[in-house]
């Protein structure tokens, strides 16, 4: 398996450390506050002011409609689009760290994975652990094929490797498990289950099926209406 | 050797074969008279024009007015950069990404060959500053034409390689590294071909023009020779510059994909 991030400390040497900050520090990671994608080309995001938290260790689920904006959210989360609203990571606010700082911390793995090198591996900046390919139903000969070559699950699996690789803070899913099948996706679960617990990192994942999300949540989170709520809430209403 | 002077009808016969060929291309239903004939036709007004300007120009060598003549030309090549390409920059960057390494390119490179290589008496001596300026300014167009061409379209077409490349925590200038190097490549390979072609292939336009106007073929090699390095400078200086900040505002200031600032294609 994975190695176990480092735990970041939240905060600076001279900085008050009080009960708050460190409970703080070990419950949260992700905090975001009147939260919203402000992509140019679109003239209002459909999820507005999301206010939510990822604490460490835990896998929170987003579900709903599609068009509802859950996509948009994670772009804007990842900072791959603009956003307005207050995203904190670590006790940090995201304007303190670069963007590409920020994004090696706040991993994106889209529903689409794109390549663009011919050969597998060298979309790796750390080769993964043969552990790890195992993990998920593929040989380490895998990194020495040709990109064109791969199916859609294997590019799929291969591109969450490809994110664990930089130890990320806060994993963003994009339904992850579109285009695999029932056995290959039991073992993507149980990887990253594994992963969130021994690295302690947050995951926010965006998933239809029910039965999954019975699997893998932690806390899960619907869109109702254009606003973020519990999920079990959500479904009384 | 003198100039054997040519007439108007001289001309005509020219242009006799012109519409002959058009008249072909209509018999054929090719589709490309109507663009022929209109071109030739702007060959015919916008040469004689640029006729009486550059008679007048040679026969009052003000530096201002060459600097009017070569401004002029700098935004003309910038205005045609700008339509070459399918999705330019939107707003004002449009025209200065092209605009700036152009005038900074072709200027440059000039005023070395005539201030340090040719040495004409003023410098500016508009039978040099004009010509030489037009064959580095319209090579240079050609080439930051594709170059941007080719990137903005490209950055458009590959934006989820682009942004699969952040969202790794590439910074810009990774995620952009192999695009800007094709666009680099493409801008480069007509000039790159000119200059392996020269003389085997074709003979040069500007080395023919000498020679047919008396000049001994030793004299017009050696300034076909320098023309041609000039132009592969100020091409790729052009090209290089014009690429690199076009790509810079092709990303904010947190390093994200910003195909916003592209226009919707024409």
């Amino acid at each position: 398996m994975f190695q176990p991030h480092a735990r970041n400390s939240s905060w600076a040497p001279g900085e008050k450390c009080g009960l708050v900050a460190i409970i703080r520090t070990v419950a949260t990671i992700l905090e975001l506050e009147r939260f919203a994608s402000r992509r140019h080309d679109l003239s209002d995001a459909p999820l507005s002011r999301v206010t939510l938290e990822i604490r460490a260790g835990e896998i929170v689920t987003l579900s709903g409609p599609s068009g509802c904006g859950k996509t948009l959210l994670l772009r804007a989360i990842a900072d791959l689009d603009p956003a307005t609203g207050t995203a904190v990571l670590d006790g940090k606010q995201r304007d303190q760290y670069s963007g590409p700082e920020w994004r090696r911390r706040v991993g994106f793995v889209a529903t689409e994975s794109a390549w663009w090198e011919t050969c597998v591996g060298d979309h790796f900046s750390t080769p993964p652990g043969s552990g790890d390919i195992a993990a998920l139903a593929l040989s380490t000969a895998i990194l020495g094929r040709e990109v064109a070559d791969l199916s859609t699950g294997e590019r799929q699996r291969l591109a969450l490797l490809r994110s664990l690789a930089n130890q990320p803070r806060v994993m963003l899913l994009d339904e992850p498990t579109a285009s695999l099948d029932y056995d290959t996706t039991l073992r993507l679960e149980v990887m990253v289950r594994d992963y969130v617990a021994s690295s302690q990192c947050g995951v926010l994942w965006v998933c239809h099926d029910l039965n999954q999300r019975r699997r893998v949540a932690d806390r899960a989170l619907a869109v109702i209406g254009g606003v973020v709520q519990t999920a079990d809430k959500a479904e009384r209403s | 050797m003198s100039v054997i002077p040519l007439t108007y009808s001289d001309l005509l016969l020219a242009a006799t074969l012109v519409l002959l060929l058009a008249g072909s291309s209509f018999a054929l239903s090719l589709g490309i008279s109507r663009d022929l004939l209109i071109g030739a036709l702007r060959t015919v007004i916008q040469l004689l024009l640029v006729g009486l300007v550059l008679k007048v120009l040679f026969a009052h060598a003000s530096l201002l007015w060459i600097s009017a003549m070569a401004a002029l030309m700098v935004a003309v090549a910038t205005r045609e950069v700008y339509a070459r390409q399918s999705r330019p920059l939107a707003g004002g960057w449009g025209l200065g990404v092209s605009a700036v390494p152009l005038f900074v390119s072709s200027f440059t490179l000039t005023a070395i060959a005539l201030v340090v290589i040719i040495s004409p008496q003023p410098w500016y001596l508009p039978q040099y500053a004009i010509p030489l300026l037009g064959m580095v300014l319209g090579n240079a167009m050609t080439a930051v034409a594709l170059g941007l061409d080719r990137l903005t379209s490209s950055a458009f077409q590959q934006r989820g390689q682009i942004e699969a490349r952040l969202a790794l925590g590439q910074t810009w200038r990774q995620a952009m590294s192999g695009l800007q190097r094709e666009s680099a490549r493409i801008a480069l390979v007509p000039v790159i071909n000119a200059m392996a072609a020269a003389g085997v292939v074709s003979l040069p336009g500007m080395m023919t023009g000498q020679i047919l106007s008396g000049t001994p073929p030793m004299e017009a090699v050696k300034y076909q020779i320098l023309i041609m390095f000039l132009i592969a400078a100020a091409t790729g200086l052009a090209a290089l510059l014009a690429i690199s900040g076009a790509a810079r505002r092709l990303f904010d200031e947190r390093q994200r994909l910003r195909l916003d600032r592209l226009r919707a294609p024409r």
